[in-house]
C-alpha cells in the first residue's frame, strides 16, 4: 500500500485518464447507440438489417480486438488520429487516446442499442397500438408515446452497460495509456511484495466508481418514474 | 412489445411506400458509399495485396493458428467455465442460505468480484502465482481471474434460477420432511438448471471473449499468437480481420446454441435476465 500512498499524484492522474475515457466514451456510445436503436426499430428494412449486422458483429468481437483495430491496424491504413494532440500541463490527450476512445465507443454502442431496444420492447403493446389508432405516424408514435416510456424502462440495463464500460476502460491500459489498470500494473511490477495492498487500493477505487454510477442511475430511475 | 417492428407503425399506404423506397435508396447509397470509401482506402494502402493475406493460407501458420490459438482459447474458456460453474453453484446457493453468517459473506464476495475489472484480478493473480511459472503460469492466471468474475455472475444466475422455481416445489419438499439442503439439492437445483442453461451459455460467450484479455499478462492464446504474426509480417489489418472473424465464428456458434437450448428446454418463457455488472440487482435488473 505504501507505494500507492507515496505516489498519489500518479494515481490521481491515472484516475483522471480512466474518468476521461469513461465520460467521453459514454457520451459517444450513447449517441451512436441511440442512432443504431432508431435504425433497428425503424420502418426502413435496409437500415434495420445494417444495424442488426453491426450489433451482431461488434458484440461477438472481444473489446481488445476492437481496440487493436484502431490502435495498430488504423495507422497502417492512414487512420491515425494525428489531428488529436492536446497538452495541458501533465495531461496529454494524443492520438493513442483518441483511437482507444473511438474503439471503446464503437464497442459500447452495440450494447447501448440493445439496452434501448429492450426498453422499447418493455413498453406494453397497447401503448403503440393506441398511438397508431389515434393516427400518429411512426415519428409521432416513437417520440410522443413509446420512447418516453422506453427510456424509463431502459435506465437499469443502460446503467449496467455504462458500468461495464467503466470496467472496460481498463483494457485501454493494456494498449498504451497510463490509466488505473496500467498504473496498477506498473506499481505491482515495481514492487511485487506489495501486490495485495496495491490491488485492494485500486479495486476499492473501482468499487466506489461503480457505486457512484449505480447511485446516479438509481436517482434518475426514481426521478423519471411515473406514479 | 414483441419486438416485431411492425407494431410501431401501420401497414404503409402508397405514399408511405414511395417515401420508404426513397429512404431505402438513400440508405443504400450512404451505406454503400461508406463501405466503398473504406474499401478504396484499404485498396490504396495495399491491404488487399496477396502478401498481406498469404500467411493465412500457409499450412504451417494455419495449423499454428488453429492449434496454438483457437484450441488454446477454447480450452482456456472451457476451464474457466467449469471452474466458475463450481464457484457460482457454491456462492449462489450460499447467497440463499438462511443463516446470515453464510449469506452475507457470500453476497459481499459476489458483489466485489462483479465490481472489480477482471484485468486487475488477472494482474494480482499473475504476480502472486503466475510470474515465475512461464506460459502455464500466465495461462492459469487468466483462467483463475475469469473464474472469479464469471463465477460471481453465475452465482447470480444460480440464485435467480432457484428463485424462479415455483414456490410450491420447495414447500412440498419441506412438507414431506426433507431438510433444506436436500430440498435445494434434490428438488430446486434440477429444475433450476433448465431455467439457467441459456444464461450459462451466454456467460460462456463472455468467458470466451475475455480470454483475449490474457494479452495483458502475455498469456498464450489467439491474440498473442496473432500479434506475433503481425509484428513479423507487418499485416496488422489482415491479421486482426482474421482474429475478429475467428472470435465472431466461435461466439455466434455459442449464441445459436443458447437460442436453441432456450427454445428446446425453456420454451416461450422469458429467459433469465442477469445483469453482468455490480450495482444492479441481478435477478430483477433493477438498480440498487
Amino acid at each position: 500500500m505504501d507505494i500507492v500512498l507515496d505516489n498519489l499524484d500518479l494515481m490521481g492522474r491515472a484516475l483522471g485518464y480512466t474518468l476521461l475515457f469513461f465520460v467521453i466514451a459514454a457520451v459517444l456510445s450513447l449517441t451512436l447507440g441511440t442512432v443504431l436503436a432508431a435504425m433497428r426499430v425503424g420502418p426502413v428494412s435496409v437500415l434495420r438489417r445494417a444495424a442488426a449486422a453491426y450489433v451482431t458483429l461488434v458484440r461477438n468481437t472481444p473489446l481488445l480486438v476492437v481496440l487493436l483495430f484502431f490502435r495498430v491496424a488504423g495507422p497502417k491504413v492512414g487512420l491515425n488520429f494525428s489531428f488529436v494532440d492536446l497538452q495541458l500541463g501533465q495531461w496529454r490527450i494524443n492520438n493513442i487516446f483518441a483511437a482507444l476512445v473511438v474503439g471503446l465507443s464503437i464497442y459500447t454502442a452495440a450494447f447501448v442499442c440493445e439496452a434501448l431496444r429492450s426498453g422499447i420492447n418493455a413498453v406494453p403493446l397497447g401503448q403503440a397500438e393506441a398511438a397508431r389508432a389515434i393516427g400518429l405516424p411512426f415519428g409521432g408514435v416513437m417520440t410522443q408515446v413509446v420512447l418516453p416510456q422506453a427510456i424509463r424502462a431502459s435506465v437499469p440495463p443502460m446503467a449496467s452497460v455504462q458500468i461495464a464500460l467503466l470496467k472496460n476502460t481498463t483494457v485501454c491500459g493494456a494498449l498504451g495509456v497510463v490509466e488505473l489498470f496500467a498504473r496498477m500494473r506498473s506499481f505491482t511490477n515495481n514492487d511485487p511484495t506489495q501486490r495485495v495492498g496495491i490491488f485492494i487500493a485500486f479495486a476499492a477505487l473501482f468499487v466506489v466508481l461503480v457505486l457512484i454510477v449505480s447511485f446516479v442511475a438509481n436517482r434518475l430511475e426514481r426521478r423519471w418514474r411515473i406514479a | 412489445m414483441s419486438g416485431a417492428p411492425s407494431v410501431l407503425f401501420d401497414a404503409p399506404g402508397p405514399a408511405t411506400v414511395r417515401r420508404h423506397r426513397l429512404y431505402t435508396v438513400l440508405a443504400l447509397v450512404v451505406l454503400a458509399g461508406a463501405l466503398a470509401l473504406v474499401g478504396w482506402r484499404l485498396y490504396v494502402e495495399g491491404q488487399f495485396a496477396y502478401d498481406q493475406w498469404e500467411v493465412f493460407i500457409t499450412p504451417r501458420f494455419v495449423e499454428a493458428i488453429l492449434v496454438d490459438g483457437v484450441w488454446v482459447v477454447l480450452q482456456m474458456a472451457a476451464a474457466a467455465v467449469v471452474l466458475s460453474l463450481a464457484f457460482g453453484l457454491v456462492f449462489g446457493v450460499a447467497k440463499l442460505a438462511e443463516s446470515p453468517l453464510v449469506r452475507l459473506p457470500a453476497t459481499y464476495v459476489v458483489e466485489f468480484f462483479r465490481a472489480v475489472p477482471v484485468l486487475l484480478l488477472m494482474i494480482l493473480i499473475f504476480f502472486s502465482y503466475g510470474v515465475t511459472r512461464g506460459d502455464s503460469g500466465a495461462y492459469w492466471s487468466v483462467v483463475l481471474a475469469l473464474m472469479l468474475y464469471n463465477g460471481s455472475v453465475l452465482a447470480e444466475v444460480v440464485r435467480a434460477g432457484i428463485l424462479a422455481v415455483p414456490k410450491g416445489q420447495s414447500e412440498a419438499g419441506l412438507a414431506i420432511g426433507l431438510a433444506r439442503g436436500r430440498v435445494t439439492r434434490l428438488i430446486l437445483l434440477p429444475q433450476a438448471v433448465k431455467i439457467m442453461l441459456p444464461s450459462i451459455i451466454s456467460q460462456c460467450v463472455v468467458a470466451l471473449k475475455d480470454t483475449s484479455l490474457g494479452y495483458a499478462v502475455a498469456a498464450p492464446g489467439l491474440v498473442r499468437l496473432m500479434s506475433s504474426i503481425y509484428q513479423q509480417f507487418g499485416n496488422q489489418f489482415a491479421t486482426l480481420v482474421v482474429t475478429a472473424a475467428l472470435y465472431v465464428l466461435m461466439c455466434s456458434a455459442l449464441t445459436l446454441l443458447a437460442t436453441w437450448v432456450q427454445r428446446r428446454y425453456v420454451g416461450e418463457k422469458q429467459a433469465l435476465a442477469i445483469s453482468e455488472t455490480a450495482g444492479t440487482d441481478a435477478a430483477t435488473g433493477k438498480v440498487v
